[in-house]
C-alpha cells in the first residue's frame, strides 16, 4: 500500500547540498533544509506567516528535472522561503553554491546600506537575526559610503509599542502578523521605494491627511487607530530592533538576562511564555513556543502585565486594633489557627468559608479544598468568585477528571463553532487567534446580542440572543430553516464544537441547553472560563459540590473513596455553599470566619464585598496588599506565580506545569495551608507540589460517581414576555480593563479599548434616549455613565457595558450581572 | 521597409475617437467575425497569427490565454494593462486617445475568446484625457450593443470597467496591477500562483497590454496571413515604435517588427541637423543601451536579444554626441529609485544607492572603485529582485559602463561632467505629429 492509499500526505524526495531529503509535498525548501540541519539565512520568512519573498536573503540555486528527467537550472536564484520542494529537485544553498552565496552576500550588503550601526545601544543587539546573520554571511567591511537614511525616532505606534524606522528592514513580518494573524491591520506600509516605512497613517508622517486604515479594526470608538490585543507579538518577530516596547526599551541587554520558561497566569489558555529576568527582577516576558497551545503568540496582557505584584508582601501581618503590623510566621500562624479554631468549635460559631479565587494553581486549589474539608470540616469551599450556580456546578462535574477534551487543534479543525456566552477576543486571548487561523475553513455562530469587533473579525454569523436567554437561543438550533437550521446543520458536521463561557453560569438553563444541543448534533462542548485557575479548581474539587477528579460530594462512595486516600473514615456530607453565598453570609454574621485566596473585593458586587469587610475573622493569603488584606485579621504572604512551582490546568484540560522562574523563599498557598493545618493539629500533606500530585493521582475518576448532568428549565414564555418590556444588560470583561493583574502597567492600559455603552437604534428610539451618553442604573444608587454608541444590527431591548473598565464597574457600581435587568437614561457626556 | 499604419490608421482623422468615425473605418467587423465562430476558433486564429504580447516581454498571447484552467462556472477576468509608464514608451496612451474603440473591440474579442464576461481596463491615473475618452467610448459601445448583456445580438455578455491607477510604474507589473485593482497596495505578488490560475480576486485572470488587445480586430478582420505578412517568422506583425530624443520628428511610428533603427530615424526626419547618433535604447529605460554599431539590426525580439538588449516596449530613445551617458543613466536610475515599490531588498536599497552613487560620480566625486561598485551592485540586483523592475533598473547602468567606460572615467577624481547640458537640450522646431 502506498502512502496515498493510507490517506497520508504524499512525500517528495529531493537533494539539498548533496543530502537526500524526503518531506511531505508542499514543504518549502527553507523548511526542508532546516529538517536536515542546513540553515539558510532569512528575515521575512516566518513559519506561521504566509511567504512574502520580500527580503530575498534566502536565495538558493535550484535545478529541476524536465519532462525528460534531465536536470536544468532555474534561470535565477530562487527564494527558498516561497518555493516548494518538488520531486527530484537539486537545491544548492550558500554552503555548496557560489551563485547562492554571491546572491546572499549581495542582499546582506544591500540590507546594511541603510541600516544604522547602533548595535551597541540597540535593544536587539545580542539577539538580533540581522546582527547574527550579518556576522555569519556578510562581508566584514562596508564599501558603501553614502549617508544613511534617517527618520525621527521613535514613532509611537501605540502607547506600548515604539518604532525606530531607520532600523527597519521592511521584512513586513509585523504588518503581515497584523493582517494575517490578529486581523488588526493597525499598521501598514506607507510611501514607497527607499522611503517605504511602517506606520499608522499618521498625517504627520505622510505629510497629508492620508486615507484611514481600512477594515474592521481600523478605529475604535474614540477614533484613534486601533491598538491590537496582540500587538506585542510584532516586537518578538521583528528581526531587527525596529520595534520595541515602551516598558522594556533601553532597560537591559539580552546577554545580561536569564530566561526561564513559564506559563502565563492571565487566562485559561495558560500560554507558554518565557520570563527574562536580571538579578531577581523581571524585565520582560516573551511568548514561548508551544504548537499545541499558543503556537508562538501571546496576548499583550500575557506579555506586558507582570508588574502587578510590585507592592509585595514579604512578611505576615496581624491585626492590632485598626492597624496591621508585621509579625513572624509562628505568631501569624498561631493567630490564624486560633481564630479559625474558634470559628469552628466555639459556642455560637457558624463555621468558616474558604474562598481561594480563580487564579490559584491546581496544587493550591487542592490544598484549599482539603483544608476546608479536613481541617474545617466543611464543604464551604468555592473558587468561583464570580456569578455561579448549581447548574454550573453540575455542568463542571462533567468536565472535571475527563482529561484532554476539545483542544486548540480541534477548535482550529472544527467545521462549525458556536460561541455562547463567550467573547473569544476579550475572554479567550489566544483562542481568538486559533479561531481566526481557520477563518476561511470554518463557520462561526455567535450567540450574542451583536457582533463584537472580535466575532466580526472571525466572520461570525450572529444568532441574535438576548442576554439571559442564551438557553432559549440554543433550543432554537434545530432541524429547519433560518439561522437556527443553518447552525443545526453546521454543528452536525463531525468535529464541530460548542464553546460555552463562564457567563452562562448566571443564565438559568443555558448550560443544560448547551449539553442538549451537543446531544442533538453530535458536537462537542468546550467550557472556556476566563481565569487561569478555574479549570484546575474544578479538577481539584475546590467547588462545594465536587471532590477532586469530578467525584460528587453527594455520593457516599465518592466521599469514602477520597476519605480513604486522605486516611479518614468519612468526609462532611452537608452540601457546601457558593462563594457568593459565603461572602454574603460573612457580611451578615452567617459565617464566623473566611479564608480568602487570590481574590479582589473590587470584582464583587457590594453585598459580597461587604462580606470581606465585615467578616468576623478573616485570614488572607495574598501576594501583595489589596482591598482584601486591608480588612484581614491575619495576612499570610504567598508567592506570585513566577516565584513558585505548580501547574495550571488550561481550558483544554491540559496540565501546564511550571517551575520557579525566580529563586524565592516565598511559600505557595499549598505550603502555607499545610503549615496552618499543622498549627491546628492536622497533617494536611500538602507541603510540596509532589506530595499533592501524588495524592491526587491516587484518587481515581469514576463516571458513575459524578454529579448528574444539569437539566435546568429555560425561562418560560411568560418570563420571556415580561423581559420584553425591560432593559436587559449584556456585559463581559474586556481583555484589558481594571483587572488587578494589570496593575502598574500604564503603557498596556493605554492600548485598552475606550469603554462605551451599546444600544440598538430601535431601542434608542423606544427608550427615548437623548444625548451622546447613557446613564445605566441597577440595584442601589450606583450609576454607570458612558458614551453611547448606537449599534446597528444589535438585539433590541439590550444595553451592553464592559464589565470592569474605567467608568464601568458593573458588579461594584450596579450590583448586577450579565442577563439582569437595568434602567437607562440618556444624558450628555 | 515601409511604415504600416494599422492601429494608427485613423489617428489623423478628425474626431477619430468617436464611434461614428471608427465604424466608418470598418470598426467592430472583427468582433462580428469572432462572435460568429466558436471561441476556440478565435483562440486558434490568434495562435496562428503568432501575435506576441506588446507589453514588453513578447510572450505569445495565445499561449498566455492557454494557461487559463478549464471553465469551472465561476468568474474569470480580462485585465487590460494600460498603465503605460516606461520612460521612452508612449504608444498605449496615444492609441487610447485616438482610437479607444479599437481597444474596446479588441477587449471584447479577447473576452469572448477566453470565456470572460468582465473586463477591467487599468489606466494610468495621470492621463485624464484618455480616461474621459475611454469612458465615453465605453458608453457609446454599450449603447450600440458592442458591449453589454447581449453583445451584437450574440447573447454573449461583456462588461468593461475602467479603473484609474494612482501613478505607480510598478502597477504595470501584472501582479502589482492586480493588487492595486483589488484596492491594496500596489506591490508584486509571489508567483505561483500565476494570474491565469489565481489572479484578480483569486480567480483566473488574463492580463494583456493595450496594444496586444488592439491588434486583435485586425487579425480577426483580415486574417492571420495578412498579419504574418509583416515582421519576421518568430516576431510577426505590426507594432508601434515610440521614437524620441534627438531626431527631427519624434513621435509614434507604426512599422513591421524587424524594421531597423536606421529606417526609423529616417522616418523621423533624421537626426537633428548637424549631429550624429551616440547611443539609443530599443525598449525604453529597461533595456540595455545600444550604439551606432546597431543601426541596422532588425528590431524584432530575437535580433535585439542577440545584440545584447531587449525590444521591450519599443521605446526608442535616441541620443546624439552632445549627451553625457553618465547623466542620462543617472536620470533613468532616479526614475527607478522613485518608482521602486519598496517590497524587496535589492530593488529598494539597490536603486537608491545606484542613484546616489551616479549623482556623486557625475559631480566628480567618484573613483574607479565606485564604477566597479556600480557593476557589482547591479549584479546583486539583477535576477535577485522580486519582479522585473529591479532587473530593468540595472540594464542601462551595466551596458553604459560596458560601452562607455572611458566616459565614466572622465568624470572621476574631481573632474566632473565634461559635457555642457545646454548643448544637449533640443526642442524640435518642426516636431512631427508622428504617425504615418
Amino acid at each position: 500500500m502506498t502512502a496515498k492509499d493510507q490517506g497520508e500526505t504524499p512525500t517528495v524526495t529531493a537533494t539539498i547540498d548533496g543530502v537526500q531529503v524526503t518531506v511531505p509535498q508542499g514543504t518549502l525548501i527553507i523548511r526542508a533544509a532546516e529538517s536536515i540541519g542546513i540553515e539558510i539565512p532569512r528575515f521575512c520568512d516566518h513559519p506561521l506567516l504566509e511567504p512574502a519573498g520580500a527580503c530575498r536573503q534566502c536565495l538558493v540555486e535550484v535545478l529541476e528535472p524536465g519532462p525528460d528527467g534531465k536536470l536544468s537550472p532555474l534561470p535565477k536564484p530562487q527564494t527558498s522561503c516561497s518555493l516548494e520542494l518538488r520531486e527530484g529537485m537539486v537545491v544548492r544553498t550558500q554552503q555548496t553554491s557560489k551563485v547562492a552565496d554571491r546572491a546572499q552576500r549581495g542582499i546582506m550588503e544591500l540590507l546594511l546600506v541603510n541600516h544604522p550601526l547602533d548595535c551597541p545601544v540597540c535593544d536587539k543587539g545580542g539577539e538580533c537575526p540581522l546582527q547574527d546573520q550579518a556576522m555569519a554571511h556578510g562581508g566584514a567591511e562596508s564599501e558603501f559610503k553614502e549617508a544613511k537614511r534617517t527618520f525621527d525616532k521613535p514613532l509611537a505606534l501605540s502607547s506600548a509599542i515604539l518604532l525606530d524606522r531607520e532600523r527597519c528592514i521592511l521584512c513586513q513580518r509585523c504588518t503581515r502578523f497584523s493582517d494575517q494573524i490578529s486581523g488588526d491591520p493597525f499598521i501598514e506600509l506607507q510611501e514607497r521605494g527607499a522611503r517605504s516605512q511602517v506606520g499608522t497613517f499618521d498625517p504627520d508622517v505622510l505629510g497629508f491627511d492620508g486615507d484611514a486604515v481600512m477594515g474592521l479594526a481600523a478605529e475604535d470608538e474614540s477614533g484613534r487607530p486601533f491598538s491590537s490585543y496582540f500587538s506585542g507579538n510584532t516586537i518578538q518577530i521583528c528581526p531587527v530592533g525596529a520595534l520595541t516596547s515602551t516598558g522594556y526599551r533601553f532597560r537591559s541587554r539580552p546577554f545580561d538576562l536569564v530566561s526561564s520558561p513559564s506559563i502565563a497566569e492571565h487566562d485559561s489558555s495558560c500560554s507558554a511564555i518565557r520570563i527574562d529576568h536580571r538579578r531577581g527582577t523581571i524585565l520582560r516576558r516573551l511568548s514561548g513556543e508551544d504548537p499545541d497551545v499558543n503556537e508562538e503568540w501571546i496576548t499583550d496582557k500575557d506579555r506586558f502585565a507582570f508588574a502587578w505584584a510590585e507592592d509585595r508582601l514579604t512578611r505576615p501581618l496581624v491585626r492590632e486594633g485598626d492597624e496591621l503590623r508585621e509579625a513572624t510566621w509562628p505568631e501569624a500562624l498561631a493567630r490564624a489557627a486560633e481564630g479559625l479554631r474558634a470559628a469552628v468549635d466555639g459556642n455560637r460559631s457558624k463555621g468558616v468559608g474558604v474562598v481561594p479565587g480563580g487564579r490559584v494553581t491546581l496544587e493550591d486549589a487542592y490544598a484549599y479544598q482539603k483544608f476546608a474539608r479536613v481541617v474545617l470540616g466543611t464543604n464551604d469551599v468555592d473558587a468561583r468568585t464570580r456569578v455561579s450556580s448549581d447548574e454550573e456546578q453540575a455542568f463542571v462535574g462533567g468536565v472535571a477528571g475527563t482529561g484532554l477534551g476539545v483542544t486548540f487543534v480541534d477548535l482550529e479543525a472544527a467545521p462549525t463553532v458556536a460561541l455562547v456566552g463567550f467573547e473569544p477576543e476579550d475572554e479567550g486571548g489566544v483562542v481568538f487567534l486559533r479561531l481566526r487561523k481557520a477563518l476561511d475553513r470554518q463557520t462561526v455562530y455567535a450567540f450574542a446580542p451583536f457582533l463584537s469587533c472580535g466575532t466580526a473579525k472571525l466572520g461570525a454569523l450572529l444568532v441574535p440572543t438576548v442576554p439571559g436567554l442564551e438557553g432559549v437561543a440554543l433550543d432554537g438550533v434545530r432541524r429547519g430553516s433560518g439561522v437556527g437550521g443553518d447552525a443545526f446543520r453546521g454543528l452536525s458536521k463531525p468535529g464541530s464544537v460548542v464553546v460555552v463561557g463562564e457567563r452562562l453560569a448566571g443564565v438559568p438553563g443555558a448550560l443544560s441547553a448547551a449539553l442538549e444541543l451537543a446531544e442533538r448534533t453530535g458536537a462537542r462542548v468546550a467550557w472556556i472560563p476566563r481565569r487561569a485557575g478555574e479549570r484546575g479548581a474544578v479538577e481539584a474539587g475546590a467547588i462545594p459540590g465536587l471532590l477532586p477528579r469530578g467525584l460528587s460530594i453527594q455520593s457516599e462512595e465518592a466521599r469514602k473513596r477520597v476519605a480513604s486516600v486522605w486516611g479518614l473514615s468519612d468526609l462532611p456530607a452537608r452540601p457546601g455553599r457558593s462563594a457568593y453565598d459565603m461572602l454574603g453570609l460573612a457580611g451578615t454574621g452567617g459565617l464566623s470566619a473566611l479564608v480568602v485566596g487570590g481574590t479582589t473585593a473590587s470584582d464583587l458586587p457590594k453585598p459580597m464585598a461587604n462580606g470581606i469587610r465585615k467578616a468576623p475573622f478573616l485570614v488572607s493569603l495574598e501576594v501583595k496588599r489589596s482591598d482584601v488584606t486591608e480588612h484581614a485579621d491575619v495576612v499570610l504572604p504567598v508567592a506570585p506565580p513566577w516565584e513558585k512551582r505548580g501547574s495550571f490546568v488550561n481550558w483544554e484540560g491540559r496540565s501546564r506545569p511550571f517551575e520557579e522562574a525566580l529563586p524565592s523563599a516565598a511559600p505557595s498557598d499549598h505550603r502555607v495551608l499545610d503549615m496552618l493545618a499543622r498549627e491546628m493539629g492536622v497533617d494536611l500533606g500538602t507541603s510540596t507540589v509532589e506530595a499533592v500530585r501524588e495524592e491526587m493521582g491516587r484518587i481515581e475518576p469514576d463516571d458513575a460517581l459524578r454529579p448528574d448532568a444539569p437539566a435546568v428549565a429555560r425561562p418560560t414564555q411568560a418570563q420571556i414576555a415580561k423581559r420584553g418590556k425591560t432593559v436587559s444588560l449584556a456585559t463581559w470583561h474586556a481583555l484589558l480593563d481594571l483587572g488587578s493583574l494589570q496593575d502598574g502597567e500604564p503603557h498596556l492600559a493605554g492600548t485598552a479599548r475606550v469603554p462605551v455603552a451599546r444600544v440598538s437604534p430601535a431601542s434608542v428610539q423606544a427608550w427615548g434616549l437623548k444625548g451622546s451618553a447613557i446613564r445605566v442604573s441597577g440595584l442601589g444608587r450606583g450609576i454607570v455613565s458612558l458614551p453611547l454608541v448606537v449599534t446597528p444590527g444589535m438585539v433590541d431591548g439590550v444595553v451592553w457595558l464592559p464589565t470592569n473598565s474605567p467608568g464601568s464597574t458593573v458588579a461594584r457600581t450596579l450590583g448586577v450581572a450579565h442577563g439582569d435587568t437595568v434602567s437607562v437614561k440618556g444624558s450628555e457626556q | 521597409m515601409t511604415l504600416t499604419p494599422v492601429l494608427s490608421r485613423q489617428w489623423g482623422e478628425p474626431r477619430s475617437w468617436t464611434l461614428d468615425v471608427y465604424e466608418s473605418g470598418g470598426g467592430y467587423a472583427g468582433l462580428k467575425k469572432a462572435l460568429a465562430v466558436d471561441p476556440a476558433d478565435v483562440r486558434r486564429m490568434v495562435q496562428d497569427s503568432g501575435l506576441r504580447g506588446r507589453g514588453g516581454a513578447g510572450f505569445p498571447t495565445a499561449v498566455k490565454w492557454g494557461f487559463l484552467p478549464p471553465d469551472d462556472g465561476g468568474s474569470r477576468y480580462l485585465v487590460v494593462n494600460a498603465d503605460e509608464s516606461e520612460p521612452g514608451a508612449c504608444k498605449d496612451v496615444p492609441l487610447l486617445m485616438a482610437s479607444p474603440h479599437l481597444v474596446l473591440e479588441g477587449a471584447a474579442i479577447a473576452a469572448y475568446a477566453t470565456g470572460v464576461h468582465r473586463v477591467f481596463i487599468y489606466l494610468r491615473g495621470e492621463v485624464l484625457h484618455a480616461h474621459r475618452r475611454l469612458l465615453k467610448a465605453i458608453e457609446e459601445a454599450r449603447s450600440k450593443g458592442y458591449l453589454g448583456t447581449n453583445v451584437m445580438t450574440s447573447g454573449y455578455e461583456i462588461d468593461v470597467t475602467l479603473h484609474a491607477g494612482a501613478g505607480a510604474y510598478i502597477c504595470g507589473e501584472e501582479t502589482a496591477l492586480l493588487s492595486s485593482l483589488e484596492g491594496f497596495r500596489g506591490q508584486p505578488r509571489l508567483r505561483p500562483p500565476y494570474p491565469a490560475v489565481e489572479g484578480l480576486y483569486s480567480r483566473p485572470t488574463v492580463v494583456n497590454n493595450v496594444e496586444t488587445i488592439a491588434s486583435l480586430p485586425g487579425i480577426l478582420t483580415w486574417g492571420t496571413d495578412w498579419f504574418r505578412s509583416w515582421g519576421t517568422k518568430a516576431s510577426p506583425g505590426h507594432a508601434l515604435f515610440s521614437v524620441s530624443g534627438h531626431v527631427s520628428k519624434p513621435g509614434q511610428y507604426e512599422a513591421p517588427l524587424g524594421i531597423t533603427l536606421r529606417e526609423l530615424i529616417k522616418a523621423a526626419g533624421g537626426m537633428r541637423p548637424g549631429h550624429q547618433l551616440k547611443f539609443w535604447t530599443p525598449g525604453g529605460a529597461s533595456s540595455e543601451i545600444l550604439t551606432a554599431k546597431h543601426l541596422d539590426i532588425p528590431l524584432d525580439y530575437e535580433a535585439v536579444d542577440e545584440a545584447g538588449s531587449s525590444l521591450g516596449t519599443r521605446g526608442v530613445q535616441v541620443f546624439d554626441e552632445t549627451t553625457c551617458v553618465v547623466r542620462a543613466v543617472s536620470r533613468w536610475i532616479d526614475f527607478y529609485r522613485h518608482e521602486s515599490c519598496g517590497k524587496c531588498t535589492p530593488c529598494r536599497e539597490g536603486t537608491s544607492w545606484l542613484s546616489d552613487a551616479l549623482r556623486r560620480i557625475e559631480r566628480g566625486k567618484g573613483t574607479k572603485a565606485d564604477v566597479d561598485r556600480l557593476v557589482t551592485t547591479c549584479e546583486s540586483i539583477r535576477g535577485r529582485s522580486l519582479c522585473a523592475l529591479g532587473d530593468g533598473a540595472t540594464m542601462t547602468v551595466v551596458s553604459s559602463i560596458e560601452r562607455f567606460e572611458s566616459e565614466y572615467r572622465a568624470h572621476l577624481r574631481g573632474r566632473g561632467c565634461p559635457f555642457d547640458p545646454r548643448e544637449t537640450m533640443y526642442l524640435p522646431s518642426a516636431a512631427g505629429k508622428g504617425g504615418a
